[in-house]
């Protein structure tokens, strides 16, 4: 074994040539194109970044259709869905900006640090212009984040806390979903309506961002209407049994309980709040009620009988009659045989939208799209005339309530609309507390 | 050189090329073609390569030397990024403040939770591990630690960032803000050639990850030749015997678990130095999983394996979950449509969101064929060229071949 002793003189020499070694590549800095990722001039990629495992798994799925569906048409193909009933006319079937759409996919699995590992690796590897998709509000806040700070646009997908536009919201962000806030506002007074103003409230609330903001939104808007909060119980994410959350329900002295529960989580407690004959009993000489603040048609059908009747909102729904949703549900049920679900509307109506803004800006720097898109109103994509405001990047539109239908003829009609809320009812100033105050701000647009 | 053997130098070496080269040799198939899927030399790979390699450097410290088979690094990992994106918030971008922060913090950690879980051995000390992983785990990802003293700490389940409004007390007018060594920003790259259609990609912070990785790989050759490795190799031999000799193994079993979490909290602040968030999600058990079976698949206990397995992983995790069916259909294009359409609906389960099922299989493949792991494999490889190469019946009386004795072996 020859061993050689490390002399002072050697470490002096040698950490001296480490550290020129260091200093040598801010020689080398440059930036070579305007923007990040600037397409060639035959295509332009985009990035769909959804979970295809883990428990958004299925919305993720459904996502992943309406974008490929959207490609196609973007490109030409299909029957055009949305795009003749689009009120911007700039699409014309030959991808954005003359050049053919193409686009990779990702799996987020519904944690933040693979989600940004992968919008990285499309960002980087693939070169991705635009990121978009999401199931989950902690993931789209990271991957945002990750946008704003890599100078590409994102056009968030399924995330409903007020925080991706709230105290979260970045100049390179944009959500077309409605948010906590706009639910607590669309659905508080057809809770009125139909339970009267003197209720009891009980929430069981998902333990994370999400959970937390919309419980904050539903409270204050019921309680704003005379109804009282009696408790708030924060469950684990992971939780799959709920008994021992709804057992103290009865002795609380409520007369309605609040689910802010999304996907398996809400089938698993609306389930066992069912079985535990919540809905026959009646307390304080009213009946007992059940609210499910946010709806989708893949959870409903998930709990299956125990949905019928239950309140909730969405952001829009397949049975609608407008000419923008019936052409898409066509479009969307000619490809893959059933109706699409809210989380691949919103992601088409972003592709859509980007796409729109990108030709209206003639650009893809995402300074320039972000331009065109804050404050950019338009109709005929299914939600009546929509704002995308450009404080926040929060679209303003008609929020539904709806129900949980007592005679489904089929496994996808299961819910029905109650009421559309016309979007002046949810609408709410920028700096409002729940979105941050006024700490909260976009920053400036980051080009790369 | 350096305090080593001279097949170790030689190794060392070898390793700091290879280590250099990365961005050259992940990609060997030019841009634009149908291959270039394949590729894996853009930097968030690579930086993860370096890291996960730390990572699993440290935790064979100690699984590989002592036996103690840990199933909760992950959190020191997790704990790591914390402290990094703690500085970044109260000092400012620079990630120098943050990295020591995360290998002192990680090794006050790895000493509470060695102090009870190293009173047991074996499946006990496993579960232990576990069971505190799991605790920090919901703690960070419910912000219970936050809702206690009435501020956010770990930012529950959106994970840990930067806001404006942070104090970030050292942030001068012009620094960048983003994460950065003195202003050598490490999102950046500070080369981008492009060579007759071949692209390469040199990122400041990979290279800075792979000095740290080097750094680290040296630690470890030390320690595994050190009378200190020797110990913990006599631990997992024989604790009993050990312990009947007079010995107290409990301060070496301690020292390499506090150094492995070391090492993890390292690997967990350069994540969060690459990338400026840090997420409940890397401390969840499914991590302190992951660690292992890098170790595992590219073989215990030797030097090179661990690195092997975590570079393996990962290029599966982010390479393989991204082939969807449109890039099958786009590579057997060439093929009659009812074949095509077959061989895209056989080959559908395992790639994109089936990668999981891909890597599950070669795994016990490598486990059951090569129990070494990938090192084993190489060095098959290695002894069958030699063995080729010598003249066969140069022993026609089979003398038994010398074998080195055992602390003079030196396993790679």
């Amino acid at each position: 074994m020859s061993k050689t002793n490390i002399t002072r003189r050697g470490l002096l020499k040698t950490s001296a040539v480490a550290g020129a070694g260091l200093a040598l590549p801010t020689i080398f800095t440059s930036g070579a194109s305007a923007y990040t990722n600037e397409p060639g001039a035959g295509s332009v990629t985009l990035g769909f970044n959804v979970p295809q495992t883990g428990p958004y798994a299925d919305e993720g799925a459904d996502e992943l259709r309406a974008y490929e569906l959207a490609v196609e048409h973007l490109n030409g193909g299909g029957d055009g869905g949305m795009i003749p009933t689009f009120s911007s006319k700039t699409l014309d079937g030959t991808g954005i900006l003359g050049r053919k759409v193409e686009f990779v996919t990702g799996d987020t699995q519904t944690k933040s640090d693979a989600a940004r590992a992968s919008a990285k690796s499309m960002i980087e590897k693939d070169g991705a212009i635009m990121i978009t998709g999401g199931s989950s509000s902690g993931v789209a806040i990271a991957v945002q984040g990750l946008c704003q700070e890599a100078g590409v646009i994102f056009m968030a997908g399924l995330t409903h806390s007020n925080d991706t536009t709230g105290k979260d919201r970045k100049a390179n962000g944009f959500r077309h979903f409605f948010n906590g806030y706009m639910s607590g506002a669309a659905l508080a007074p057809v809770l009125a309506n139909r339970y009267g103003t003197d209720r009891k409230a009980y929430h069981l609330t998902a333990d994370y961002t999400w959970g937390w903001t919309q419980q904050e939104s539903i409270a204050n808007s019921t309680e704003a209407m005379g109804w009282e909060t009696v408790n708030n119980v924060l469950t684990p994410l992971a939780s799959t049994d709920f008994s021992s959350y709804i057992a103290p329900v009865l002795n609380s002295g409520a007369d309605v309980l609040v689910l802010n529960h999304y996907g398996g989580n809400m089938v698993n407690s609306l389930t066992n709040a069912v079985q535990f004959g919540l809905r026959d009993k009646e307390v304080n000489g009213k009946n007992f009620e059940i609210v499910v603040p946010l709806y989708s048609r893949l959870m409903a059908r998930g709990a299956g009988e125990n949905v019928k009747g239950i309140l909730g909102s969405t952001n829009w729904h397949w049975s609608l009659q407008d000419e923008g949703s019936k052409a898409f549900v066509k479009s969307f049920g000619t490809k893959y045989g059933f109706p699409p679900s809210q989380a691949a509307h919103t992601v088409y109506c972003q592709t859509l939208l980007y796409a729109d803004a990108c030709n209206r800006a003639g650009t893809f720097n995402p300074c320039g799209v972000g331009e065109a898109l804050a404050g950019y109103e338009f109709s005929g994509l299914g939600n009546g005339d929509v704002l995308y405001r450009a404080d926040d990047h929060q679209c303003f539109k008609d929020v539904l309530v709806v129900q949980g239908k007592e005679n489904p003829t089929s496994e996808f009609d299961v819910l029905e609309v109650v009421e559309v809320t016309p979007r002046a009812q949810v609408e709410y100033p920028p700096n409002h507390p729940m979105f941050g105050g006024d700490e909260a701000s976009l920053g400036t647009c980051n080009a790369g | 050189m350096f305090g080593l053997s001279k097949t170790d130098t030689r190794f060392l070496l070898i390793v700091i090329c290879l280590t250099l080269a990365t961005p050259i040799l992940l990609q060997p198939f030019p841009e634009g073609s149908g291959l270039a899927q394949f590729n894996a030399g853009y930097p968030d790979l690579m930086q993860r390569f370096a890291i996960f390699g730390i990572f699993a450097i440290g935790f064979n410290i100690l699984f590989g030397l002592t036996g103690y088979l840990s199933f909760g690094h992950a959190a020191f990992l997790g704990v790591g990024s914390y402290s990094v994106v703690w500085m970044y918030k109260l000092l400012d971008y620079n990630v120098l403040w943050g990295l020591p922060l995360a290998i002192v913090v990680s090794g006050v950690f790895a000493l509470l939770i060695g102090i009870v879980s190293l009173r047991r051995t074996g499946i006990y000390f496993s579960i232990l591990t576990l069971a505190f992983a799991q605790m920090m785990f919901v703690i960070s990802y419910s912000d219970l630690l936050g809702r206690f003293v009435g501020t956010s700490i770990t930012n529950g389940e959106t994970g840990l960032q930067v806001y404006t409004s942070d104090p970030q007390v050292l942030l001068g007018a012009t620094e960048p803000n983003v994460p950065h060594l003195f202003g050598i920003v490490m999102r950046e790259n500070f080369w981008q050639p492009n060579i007759g259609g071949w692209e390469f990609t040199f990122n400041n912070g990979y290279y800075f990850c792979a000095v740290i990785a080097i750094l680290a790989f040296y630690l470890s050759l030390r320690i595994f030749r050190s009378p200190f490795g020797m110990m913990l190799r006599a631990i997992k031999t024989n604790q009993t015997r050990l312990n009947y000799t007079g010995l107290n193994t409990r301060p070496y079993t301690m020292a390499a678990f506090v150094i492995s979490g070391m090492y993890a909290g390292l690997a967990g602040g350069l994540l969060a130095a690459m990338d400026p968030l840090a997420g409940a999600e890397r401390m969840q058990w499914t991590a302190s999983g992951e660690v292992v079976l890098m170790t595992i698949l590219g073989g215990a206990g030797t030097l090179m394996g661990p690195v092997l397995g975590a570079g393996f992983i990962k290029y599966f995790e982010n390479i393989f979950s991204k082939i969807n069916d449109n890039v099958l259909h786009g590579w057997f294009a060439w093929m009659p449509d009812g074949l095509e359409d077959f061989i895209v609906t056989i080959l559908h389960p395992f790639v994109g969101k089936g990668w999981h099922l891909t890597l599950g299989i070669l795994f016990m493949l490598v486990v059951i064929f090569l129990p070494g792991g990938l090192v084993e494999g190489g060095s098959r490889i290695m002894h069958f060229i030699k063995r080729d190469r010598k003249a066969k019946g140069r022993d026609p009386e089979h003398h038994p071949e010398h074998i080195a004795y055992v602390a003079e072996k030196e396993e790679f």
